[in-house]
């Protein structure tokens, strides 16, 4: 079989779809609604084994993450002798982890303030995060200049912080940040270094700590030592409600516990569950496991995949009985030229590959504009329904191989039943 | 050698109980170059003949030489191989494709022993300007009169240079002007030196032929000789 035997049968294939315009569009319907809805349903899933991903990459698979949240209100009311409402893990909680995780690799505790910074005359709402020298083991974090928390700052509870890129260039503009000092609530601290997060290009929802905590227009974090916060800033915050003022102590808004690997996750994850309900009275923090985020992808995944998948399954399929009918048409109706080249010196062979290139042809072409159709369905589901999604080469690979695959599926039947005609047979038919 | 060679060369067909004889213990010699006619009434068995003679169909009984081979112990791939490259079909409805232009057609048989297309292209030419098409290379056959398209025809069976040409009424659709110019064709290569087999109704055709075959009820009945020199 050489080229010029594939361009001539291809050519003639053409040649007769071509004739038969309007009935070859028609008979491809099925097979461009298919491919369609391959095309999407593997962009979709995709997009969210991707989201899932970059979750994970930006929480960390072997990482543990206990947030403090706020209690239900009616266990507060019931309170009524104490003004003051106090919840959330406690610097108790991260000992007793130190002392009875065995996979723990490392435990970061996390305290987060929402504050003002100033410099000079510039004032900036910032986030404080007060933690621990080994945070980045669980953060990702890049440090671009100077250095992070030491063991030092920690133990004699220095007045350092370190700042994030976004926030030092606004605060301090074109003044090196390293060396400079900011002042948060009264007190100084210096700059000792600048870092970036890993994952930030990934978007903005780069918060180790429950959103919720993250008031809108906050232009950046300051990391301190948490021995540091903890004198500086105390536990207490009083909020001015409509029933009168709110007093809240608070110890830690987080706690990440960071394991050997993933598969330790799980059980750190029910003897963490266990140790913290035999403490704490109330339902008062919230254990997530990055881990299981991939897990809900994989249902997302799955659901759209039976959806799609089932709608592609069944439109590759109908379109490729109709394929088949309408081929079967076309060798009845071509059954004297069959007669003709067969009495001419064609195989069997030769008009198998005839007939079933011909509808190869048909549904590859079919394909085609499945593929760009389906193409544009994920940019839809993206627009409206705030779904990531991601076409990948290897989709439309796919997608083309099924579509050929139908063909040739479909095509061999009516392909064979043309081969086995009878020529003289053939060459009487009018 | 000769080009033909039947030994007891039958055809029948099962019809319900009975056996229908089309064929009946045919034997039949054909040297090379030369022309011969067949004639008999309708039903007397010459198309059967012509497709057991281009191997269209396989005989019941019987044995069939063409060239040196036998061709009745045959598979399908093997007598679509000797039809494209020994046999020349000429038909009554000149059985042109009507997707494809005058040179395409006369490339079919080609293309199908795998002749390079530079090659199959340029031998296209040579026989279309033999059969006197060489202006209408690209019109296609519903552009063409009866006299032209059964010229494309000729030149299509002539494409791989056959041991032997079959026609079955050549003429039968044509008027006598056309007719007469596709008998000038085929006494033109009978005197090229090509073997002929022409079915026909039509004795002024047949007597162009050296040898007119008369069969009745799938039986040689007689046979006249032309007495033309070879
Ligand atoms: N496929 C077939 N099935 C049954 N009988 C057949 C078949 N083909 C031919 N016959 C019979 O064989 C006999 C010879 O037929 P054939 O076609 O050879 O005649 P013919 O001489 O070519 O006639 P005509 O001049 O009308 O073309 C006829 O009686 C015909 O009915
Ligand atoms: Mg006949």
């Amino acid at each position: 079989m050489n080229w010029f035997r594939i361009k001539s049968i291809l050519k003639l294939g053409g040649k007769s779809l071509w004739m038969h315009r309007l009935r070859s569009m028609l008979t491809t319907l099925g097979i461009i609604f298919g491919v369609c809805s391959v095309v999407a349903m593997l962009a979709i899933g995709e997009g969210a084994s991707r989201q899932a991903q970059q979750q994970i990459e930006r929480l960390g698979s072997t990482n543990l993450i206990i947030n403090t949240v706020k209690p239900p209100d009616e266990q507060v009311a019931s309170g009524t002798t104490s003004r003051m409402n106090e919840y959330g893990l406690t610097y108790t909680d991260a000992e007793r982890f130190y002392a009875t995780l065995p996979t723990a690799q490392v435990i970061v505790p996390l305290r987060q303030i929402s504050q003002e910074a100033w410099y000079r005359n510039r004032k900036l709402a910032i986030e404080v995060i007060g933690t621990v020298p080994w945070y980045p083991e669980i953060a990702s974090l890049h440090i671009l200049r100077g250095r992070f928390l030491t063991a030092m700052d920690m133990n004699y509870q220095q007045a350092v912080c370190v700042v994030d890129r976004h926030l030092a260039k606004q605060l301090f503009v074109f003044d090196d940040p390293i060396g400079q000092d900011i002042k948060i609530k009264g007190d100084y601290y210096r700059v000792v270094g600048v870092v970036s997060a890993a994952a930030e290009s990934a978007g903005p929802a780069d918060q180790p700590v429950s959103s919720s905590s993250a008031a809108g227009g906050v232009a950046g974090r300051i990391y301190i030592p948490i021995t540091t916060v903890k004198i500086r800033f105390g536990e207490i915050k009083i909020q001015m409600g409509g029933s009168g003022a709110q007093i809240e102590k608070v110890q830690l808004q987080q706690i990440t516990v960071k394991v050997q690997s993933s598969d330790q996750v799980l059980v750190t994850r029910e003897i963490i569950s266990r140790l913290l309900s035999k403490f704490h009275k109330k339902q008062d923090y919230q254990i997530v496991v990055p881990l299981e985020l991939l897990r809900e992808a994989a249902r997302t995944k799955r659901i759209f995949s039976i959806v799609l998948g089932s709608i592609a399954a069944i439109s590759l399929l109908v379109g490729g009985i109709g394929i088949m009918n309408i081929m079967l048409a076309t060798v009845n109706e071509r059954t004297r030229e069959i007669g003709i080249r067969r009495a001419l010196g064609a195989r069997k062979k030769d008009i198998i590959v005839q007939f079933l290139s011909e509808t190869v042809l048909l549904t590859l072409m079919g394909g085609v504009l499945g593929i760009v159709l389906g193409s544009i369905i994920p940019y839809l589901v993206t627009y409206f329904g705030d779904m990531p999604t991601v076409i990948t080469g290897s989709s439309l690979i796919l997608a083309f191989g099924i579509s050929g695959a139908i063909g040739i599926a479909f095509g061999l039947y009516p392909a064979y039943r043309a081969a086995n005609m009878d020529p003289i047979e053939s060459l009487r038919h009018e | 050698m000769s080009i033909v060679r039947t030994e007891k060369l039958g055809k029948s067909y099962q019809m319900g109980l009975v056996q229908l004889h089309a064929l009946r213990d045919f034997d039949l010699t054909i040297e090379p170059g030369q022309y011969v006619a067949i004639m008999g009434p309708s039903g007397s068995g010459k198309s059967t003949l012509l497709n057991l003679l281009g191997c269209l169909d396989q005989p019941t009984t019987g044995r069939y030489f063409l060239g040196d081979e036998d061709v009745s112990q045959m598979d399908d791939d093997q007598l679509s191989y000797i039809r494209g490259m020994k046999i020349g079909f000429i038909f009554q409805s000149y059985n042109l494709i009507a997707q494809l232009n005058v040179i395409e057609n006369i490339e079919v048989p080609m293309f199908y022993q795998g002749i390079r297309e530079k090659q199959s292209l340029r031998r296209a030419r040579e026989l279309a300007e033999l059969v006197g098409l060489g202006e209408r290379l690209t019109h296609r056959p519903t552009e063409l009169s009866g006299g032209q398209q059964q010229r494309v025809a000729i030149a299509r069976a002539l494409g791989n240079d056959p041991l032997l040409l079959l026609a079955d009424e050549p003429t039968g659709n044509l008027d006598t002007q056309s007719g007469t110019e596709i008998l000038h064709i085929l006494d033109l290569l009978h005197q090229r030196g090509k073997t002929l087999i022409v079915i026909t109704h039509d004795p002024q055709v047949a007597a162009r032929a050296q040898r007119v075959i008369h069969l009745l009820d799938g039986c040689i009945h007689h046979e006249e000789n032309n007495g033309r020199q070879t």
